[in-house]
């Protein structure tokens, strides 16, 4: 295969990384019921600190877990909001949001455009050497490897495992969950604030390697929520949602490549609007009055297979408050 | 529940603004400032003089706009996150008509505001479509389409509306003298005209939430869409009309940003300011309740206009005022989960009293 198609292909998995943490973890706090809409202002947020924790400290893992702590703080402040002062979780993740990126914007001051340290890729041994899959997947950072990790283990924790089962028991049927003696809303407060610190992960993956640096306006405003809308494109699954987001990154590249191309008359800042745009249709395409309508028209042997790969149900309790009494 | 004391209920007030500006206080010592400094700062920007003062004036009008509209939106339980790309759709479409019509002042003032109502209501029109046919959410929706617009306004001012001079990313050419209400005077560059309009909008707003058949169909819709459909409301036709009206006033608040905002009027990039997002946090913070709009919208204006000199002043960056105002809404919030437990705890003890 040509070596430039490699390499686009390697910068996609790149690209892409941060979004997959990000759906990830938001993957996992909404699998126990909760919405962490707080997303985009979280990963702004844990991106600067991340930054300069790992620039004053001159240790990229030092940078990496203060990321995770801010991604988990706000995520908990979320839970403490929704689970515990029974407010709106919606509300409460939206003025964190932007509390969180104004905060990122002021305290980040003085830390725009300098230079800091960075992760760089290493290449893994043995797997580098398989043809085509190894330059593609296995010559990236650690974070890129971190991804994997975590899609296969999200993946097996929640449909493989006994405390996966009750993880997702107290995301559709909390009661139920709660007669079998799980504890749910403390279990919410957990996966919420483990998904957080995903998403603080998935800000320092920026700010420590996709995109290294800070700078404000931050690079990596909006990625917030497609993140969230990957999620629901992948149907709350990890494997549909890995596969979401290396769609938008792949769209995302090619529309950097059709940029450079000299003889392309499409303005340049319209191709900005592509992930966007994709975003609605995306959503459109998985809701589920579109799915049927799709289904209807398909041969009867096709329909089952396209329901069931298009279907996106949310867990039957998202958003909801549970009282235990 | 029982009435509370005068003392409490103040106090739920005046804590949360306490630990607000606390808070902030902390985080402009973080940064290595005087908090004091910043504080006298952002109060003198905002009341130095006529022109500062004009300043505020001129984010208390938009703001006050996006606020009751959605008031509209909240009331019909839909979360119009749209309202920032309605604010700009509403300020593309009138500064079609302030670039190309050669009309009379009045006229083209005019022929302005429509155009404004009609972009804003026609990208919130939009959101509702997808809401109510096609099963996208409205958050999702609304972000995607805000981050559209902008994307067609920096091509705009990038492309067909650039100044003549070349190419910039800076803004369109300056409208002509027809396209802009009179000021007051050159140094408070308010227009008269615009306020009343501005409040006119505001108060048929209300009035129409609190004595008509469709502020009653909107509640009914906000409160329970399920059995309010059951009922024979037309939900799907509320949320509609919820989402367009609060998409018109936005394109106005768009039209206004574009007029008076900055020292010529032109689009720029960025026309929405955050207004949109920020006339969220005001409703939030006074849970739907549209009369406490214009005071709310009042003093963060006072905070976003003062702040405007910090960068000149102190050298520290405006996003300050958005910390103030998004940890207020923070804190206010959880004062007031906080006060639904010691109640219902309050309740309990109460009840087991009795028995």
């Amino acid at each position: 295969m040509n070596e430039e198609l490699i390499r686009t292909l390697n910068s996609i998995v790149a690209s892409a990384t941060p979004l997959v943490i990000a759906s990830i973890g938001e993957t996992i706090t909404e699998r126990a019921g909760v919405v962490n809409l707080s997303l985009d202002g979280s990963i702004i947020l844990s991106a600067m600190v991340g930054f300069v924790a790992a620039l004053a400290s001159g240790s990229p893992l030092v940078g990496v877990l203060a990321a995770m702590f801010i991604g988990a703080l706000i995520a908990l402040i979320v839970a403490f909001g929704g689970i515990t002062l029974r407010q709106d979780q919606v509300a409460v993740g939206f003025v964190l949001t932007l509390l969180a990126a104004d905060l990122a914007q002021f305290l980040g001051q003085s830390y725009s455009r300098i230079p800091g340290p960075q992760v760089l890729n290493t290449s893994l041994p043995l797997l580098e050497q398989i043809p085509v899959i190894g330059p593609v997947f296995f010559r990236q950072s650690i974070f890129v490897y971190i991804s994997y990790l975590l899609v296969f283990g999200a993946w097996y924790w929640l449909f493989r495992t006994r405390p996966g089962l009750a993880h997702r028991a107290v995301g559709e049927r909390p009661e139920t969950a709660f007669a079998r003696g799980a504890r749910v809303n403390l279990l919410r407060y957990l996966y919420t604030g483990l998904g957080g610190a995903l998403v603080g992960l998935a800000g320092a993956a920026y700010s420590l390697s996709v995109k290294a640096g800070w700078s404000t306006p931050p690079s990596m405003a909006g990625d917030g929520w497609i993140a969230l809308a990957i999620v629901i494109f992948g149907g709350w699954h990890p494997f549909r949602v890995v596969l979401g987001a290396y769609l938008f990154a792949g769209l995302r590249v090619l529309a950097n490549i059709i940029q450079r191309t000299p003889d392309v008359s499409i303005p340049v800042v319209l191709l900005n609007g592509v992930p966007w745009a994709l975003m609605i249709v995306t959503l459109l395409l998985v809701s589920g009055g579109t799915v049927e309508r799709l289904v209807r028209v398909l041969p009867r042997p096709a329909q089952k297979w396209t329901r069931n790969f298009l279907r996106s149900d949310p867990p039957a309790a998202l958003g909801t408050r549970f009282e235990p009494e | 529940m029982k009435t509370r004391s005068l003392p409490l209920q103040i106090g739920l007030i005046v804590v949360p603004v306490a630990l607000a500006l606390l808070l902030t206080a902390l985080l402009i010592l973080a940064v290595g400032a005087d908090p004091l400094a910043v504080f006298q700062t952002v109060w003198e920007g905002a009341t130095r003089d006529s022109r500062s003062f004009g300043q505020v004036v001129n984010f208390w009008m938009p703001l006050t706009l996006v606020g009751v509209g959605l008031i509209v939106t909240f009331t019909a339980g839909l979360w119009n996150i749209g309202v920032e790309g309605q604010m700009v759709m509403g300020a593309v479409f009138a500064t079609w008509a302030a670039l190309s019509l050669d009309l009379p002042q009045p006229l083209l003032v005019a022929v302005e505001i429509l155009l404004a109502l009609l972009g804003g209501g026609l990208w919130a029109a939009l959101v509702g479509v997808l809401k109510t046919r096609l099963g996208v959410h409205e958050i999702f929706g609304g972000v995607a389409l805000n981050a559209l617009a902008n994307v067609l306004l920096i091509y705009l001012i990038s492309g067909p509306w650039q100044p003549p001079e070349g190419g910039s990313v800076r803004g369109t050419p300056p409208f002509p003298d027809a396209a802009i209400p009179t000021f007051l005077s050159d140094t408070f560059k308010v227009s008269l005209v615009a306020i009343l309009i501005v409040l006119a909008a505001a108060v048929a707003v209300v009035l129409a939430l609190r004595g008509t058949r469709w502020g009653l169909e909107l509640k009914a819709t906000g409160k329970n869409a399920r059995s309010a459909l059951l009922l024979g409301v037309p939900t799907r036709r509320a949320a509609m009309s919820a989402f367009i009206v609060c998409g018109a006033l936005a394109g106005v608040a768009g039209l206004y940003r574009v007029l008076f905002t900055f020292v010529s009027a032109s689009l720029r990039p960025g026309v929405s300011g955050g207004i949109g997002f920020l006339g969220v946090l005001v409703v939030l913070l006074v849970a739907v309740r549209p009369l406490g709009v214009p005071l709310v919208t009042f003093i963060f204006a006072l905070v976003l206009g003062g702040s405007a000199r910090l960068q000149i002043a102190l050298g520290l960056d405006a996003s300050l005022a958005g910390v103030l105002q998004g940890s207020l809404v923070l804190i206010v919030l959880l004062f007031n989960g906080l006060r639904g437990r010691l109640a219902a705890r309050e309740e309990i003890t109460e009840a087991a009293a009795h028995e």
